[in-house]
């Protein structure tokens, strides 16, 4: 008998073809993967929910104050509860002021630990300087506003504030023009770029580590020297990224409620000087929302509440975006 | 005198699948050679089977059939849809977001793609070992040998379940080696014993098909012996399927092999006729290295 | 020697010499933004340990807060008030984030997935004062007091995200290849889901929650509205409960004395519970989940 041949795919003809049927990937099977499916789902479900829940929760809130007082809650600048005055926008400002100025000073600073984390330090001291680093960032803010309130501004109100407005004469300059006030805008924006330093540093690290190893090697290959390779092929590959980075740090320091308010000196003035006392929109919550008094009061300061929650959350989907566009083109 | 046309051997081993196949495709002439001695291994048969991820085709109109206990090696270069083809007969394939599976595959007469089939019955029924070891950490080496049984539900007794285990780990030539230290982590046992380990779990629940991707790729040379001579002694109680890039591999342990190639089975033969006079010049410039 | 010339040896040299010029100049900057990134950190570490160690003693940990002019007292409820809170908040926030997690591991790259992904992403970067008046509107006001629920709510609000993130990076770590085995084995999706890739994820994923943990641990702006802080010895859920967090902040802006040493006690307290707790989480990690994963890919 000789060998049985073997058929293959085209010994059939179409007319033999048996009915095809169909699978298609990635389905729940069964009761069992049904009911996990949904809770898994759900769970997903109740983070866009929870957002949605604290916009619409406080936009109703705060409805009342902003039908009744109106643009003025952005535009006024005199906070006066008894007189039913609820002008937010020194708040607004000091909320700013204070952010952007503690991000001029971190972020230098958080770019300089990222570089010296992932390219320069040497590999001995890299993961205990790193974790140092990780450990500012765990640091409740309490703790930093306890030790900016009794070592920080009594520092900046003996030695800096005089030798910056005496000692080198910028008390001239209408940015450090008053006396020394300890608790200050620029106390608070100190402590704020202490806090949002390490967040930075450690967002700034991770994109400049995901830079691919091609990228630094051509630089090196081309006979750039360690600090052009960093300048010339890392950064500007990472740029994008590096950028988000500084603006998650912005939005953590918009939100963050107590070492501010143990530092600013909580006085509802537009900010104008740095030695000068200010208020942002989360002092002014964490001060008066539990003696608030009236309705209308509560209302006024949902509605601040909602502005902070407004900017925050701007600031962060523009960072998040910033990043995410980095990481996926990695 | 037998008739030895493809299409009349189609019929024969199509006799043996499915009624419904049977009726379409035997004639009566040929029905009577249709019986074979009684095997306790299964056939098992693609027909027209199209697999793809996204709209790229991995598999193209496949139809294959695959003699019970005996070990078949599909074969070709990477990338031709062997795996593919292979992870489709326990619809494991469609798994994979984005995937997708077309046509029919037979195990036992009855197609695992039917609507109405319960999935999960059907890789019961099916062992599988990937390419690399895959025991589970989360278990000890004992947990792992009864994962299969566990799931399934199959209460058998403490002792039982002993003598289950020590027989299965007996076979993969892993007792020796293990057994003073059933209770720990299988990620302590070296990476051939691991596969022995995944084997041992695959087989534990007696399938009686046991499909293997590309098995002893990640192993050393004593590993791959000590695998290829398991495949050996599972002839005839188990129906094997196994996908091999090693040429030299399908040789010594298959009894039939597959050629495949961009997704399309190029021609299926036994080993022997296959490697020494292929029909398809194709295959034959595989064979001698030529491409792939 | 005409312009378009090659540059002499002579310029070469000098070029090169400015180039590493520069490169040590940056080097030392570089340097220079790092130490002076750390010295906060040693400055606060100091000053927590002087101030508090003046304070520090046996009865500081299981007295109740002693009123202004009277000499000792301590933080006893505001230690367990704090873990009470972190309880609820795990209660709440771990469930939630871990079915999240494994959610947008499932599920990849689908749409849906990607808008959640993003939205925790924003979630986390919510102010968590405005989640504390989230909690007071929700809860506190409809039921007329401050309780240790709400203030629980809000942490575990904050928590959510933080696992699900975490969730969702140890679950992608477990090789495709072993759900695929259980599945090939016969294990349901929701089985092979959870007894195998999430109980191979779990050590990683413990730790990850640890994590969250300690970071809600200090949170204090969640809590002024809902937990609110007693002065007195409550374990009870629906009133207020004492918070380390909250005596601090209560102590250091008092204008007493010997509240004002408290603050720093309590401040040394609350940052030990926080590295206890991140020290467990990385022993949990380094113990188990080397082993499970290193060897899991099989090499």
């Amino acid at each position: 008998m000789s060998a049985p041949t073997y058929p293959t795919a085209r010994t059939m003809s179409s007319a033999e073809r048996p009915p095809r049927s169909n699978a298609r990937g990635d389905r729940w099977v069964g009761w069992g993967d049904r009911i996990y499916g949904a809770l898994i789902t759900a769970c997903a479900l109740a983070i866009p929910l929870l957002l949605v829940l604290v916009a619409a929760i406080i936009a109703r809130s705060a409805w009342p104050a902003v039908s009744t007082v109106g643009a003025e809650l952005v535009t006024g600048t005199t906070w006066d509860v008894p007189r039913g005055q609820f002008g937010a926008l020194p708040a607004i400002l000091g909320t700013l002021a204070s952010s952007l100025l503690s991000l001029i000073i971190a972020t230098p600073l958080a770019l300089g630990v990222a570089i010296f984390v992932s390219e320069l330090a040497p590999p001995a001291i890299r993961r205990p300087f790193a974790f140092l680093v990780d450990v500012l960032a765990a640091i409740p803010s309490v703790v930093y506003g306890l030790w900016a309130l009794y070592v920080l501004v009594p520092f900046l109100r003996e030695v800096v504030m005089p030798f910056l407005g005496d000692t080198l004469g910028l008390g001239a300059l209408p940015l450090f023009k008053g006396p020394a006030y300890g608790p200050s805008l620029l106390a608070a924006s100190l402590v704020l770029s202490i806090m949002i330093l390490p967040y930075i540093a450690a967002v700034a690290r991770e994109l400049l580590q995901a830079v691919p190893r091609s990228q630094r090697e051509a630089a090196l290959a081309l006979g750039a020297t360690r600090w052009e390779m960093v300048r010339d092929a890392v950064l500007p590959y990472a740029r994008s990224g590096l950028v988000g980075a500084a603006i998650l740090g912005l939005g953590r320091a918009l939100g963050e409620t107590m070492a501010v308010t143990m530092v600013i000196g909580n006085r509802h003035e537009l900010p104008s000087s740095l030695f000068q006392p200010a208020y942002t929109m989360a002092s002014l919550l964490a001060n008066e929302f539990n003696e608030a008094s009236g309705a209308l009061h509560v209302s006024a300061l949902m509605a601040v509440a909602g502005i902070l929650l407004a900017i925050t959350l701007i600031v962060n989907a523009i960072a998040r975006w910033l990043v995410w566009r980095m990481e996926a083109r990695t | 005198m037998t008739d030895v046309t493809p299409r009349a051997l189609d019929a024969r081993l199509a006799a043996r699948l499915t009624p419904a196949v049977a009726m379409r495709a035997v004639s009566p002439a040929t029905r009577d050679d249709a019986s074979d001695a009684a095997i306790s291994a299964v056939a098992v048969r693609t027909e027209q089977l199209d697999a793809m991820y996204g709209g790229v085709a991995a598999v193209r109109s496949a139809t294959l059939t695959f003699t019970p206990g005996r070990v078949t090696a599909i074969i070709g270069p990477s990338g031709c849809g062997k795996s593919t083809l292979l992870r489709c007969i326990n619809r494991l394939h469609e798994t994979q977001p984005a995937a997708r599976v077309r046509g029919a595959v037979f195990v036992d007469g009855r197609d695992v793609y039917a609507a109405g089939t319960d999935v999960v019955a059907v890789r019961r029924s099916i062992g599988f070992v990937a390419q690399r070891p895959t025991p589970f950490p989360s278990m000890n080496i004992r947990e792992n040998v009864v994962a299969g049984l566990r799931v399934a539900g199959i209460r058998v007794s403490g002792t039982e379940l002993e003598d289950r285990v020590e027989a299965v780990l007996q076979r993969t030539g892993l007792w020796d080696e293990v057994s003073d230290r059933l209770d720990s982590d299988p990620m302590s046992l070296s990476g051939g014993q691991q596969q022995r380990l995944c084997l041992a779990r695959a087989l534990a629940p007696e399938p009686r098909v046991l499909l293997l991707d590309e098995p002893t790729a990640a192993l050393d040379p004593g590993s791959t012996q000590r695998i290829e001579e398991l495949v050996y002694l599972l002839r005839g109680e188990v129906t094997t399927i196994i996908v091999t890039h090693n040429m030299q591999q399908a040789a010594r342990v298959s009894d039939i092999t597959a050629f495949m190639l961009e997704g399309e089975l190029i021609e299926q033969a036994p080993t022997r006729v296959l490697f020494t006079a292929p029909s398809d010049a194709r295959t034959e410039l595989y064979l001698t290295g030529r491409f792939g | 020697m005409s312009a378009l010339a090659a540059p002499s040896r002579v310029q070469r040299t000098e070029r090169m010499a400015r180039r590493r010029r520069m490169g040590s100049f940056m080097t030392v900057v570089v340097w220079c933004a790092a130490l002076l990134s750390v010295v906060p950190l040693i400055l606060i570490a100091a000053h927590l340990i002087i101030g508090g160690a003046r304070v520090l003693s046996p009865t500081f940990f299981t007295a109740l807060p002693a009123p202004p002019g009277v000499s000792g007292g301590g933080v006893a409820n505001g230690v367990a008030g704090t873990l009470v809170l972190l309880g609820i908040a795990s209660v709440i926030g771990m469930p939630i984030g871990l079915g999240a997690g494994l959610y947008l591991a499932e599920h990849g790259r689908t749409r849906l997935a990607t808008i959640v992904r993003y939205l925790s992403d924003v979630l986390s970067g919510l102010p968590s004062i405005v989640v504390g008046i989230f909690a007071w509107e929700l809860i506190v006001r409809p039921s007329g007091q401050f309780s240790a629920l709400a203030g629980g709510f809000a942490l575990g609000m904050i928590m959510i995200p933080l696992v699900a993130r975490a969730t969702e990076e140890m679950v992608r770590l477990v090789p495709v290849a072993l759900r695929e085995a259980a599945l090939a084995l016969g294990f349901t999706r929701w089985r092979s889901s959870l007894q195998i890739v999430l109980r191979t994820a779990l050590p990683g994923i413990v730790t990850a929650a640890l994590v969250a943990v300690a970071r809600v641990a200090g949170e204090t702006a969640p809590l002024l509205f809902t937990a609110f802080g007693t002065p007195f010895w409550s374990l009870r859920l629906d009133r207020p409960i004492a918070a380390l967090p909250l005596q601090i902040y209560n102590y250091a802006t008092s204008p007493y004395d010997d509240w004002r040493a408290q603050a720093w006690g309590g401040a040394l307290v609350l940052i030990a519970l926080v590295l206890v707790i991140s020290i467990i989480a990385r022993r949990v990690t380094r113990s188990r989940f080397g082993a499970a994963t290193g060897g899991a890919r099989g090499d």
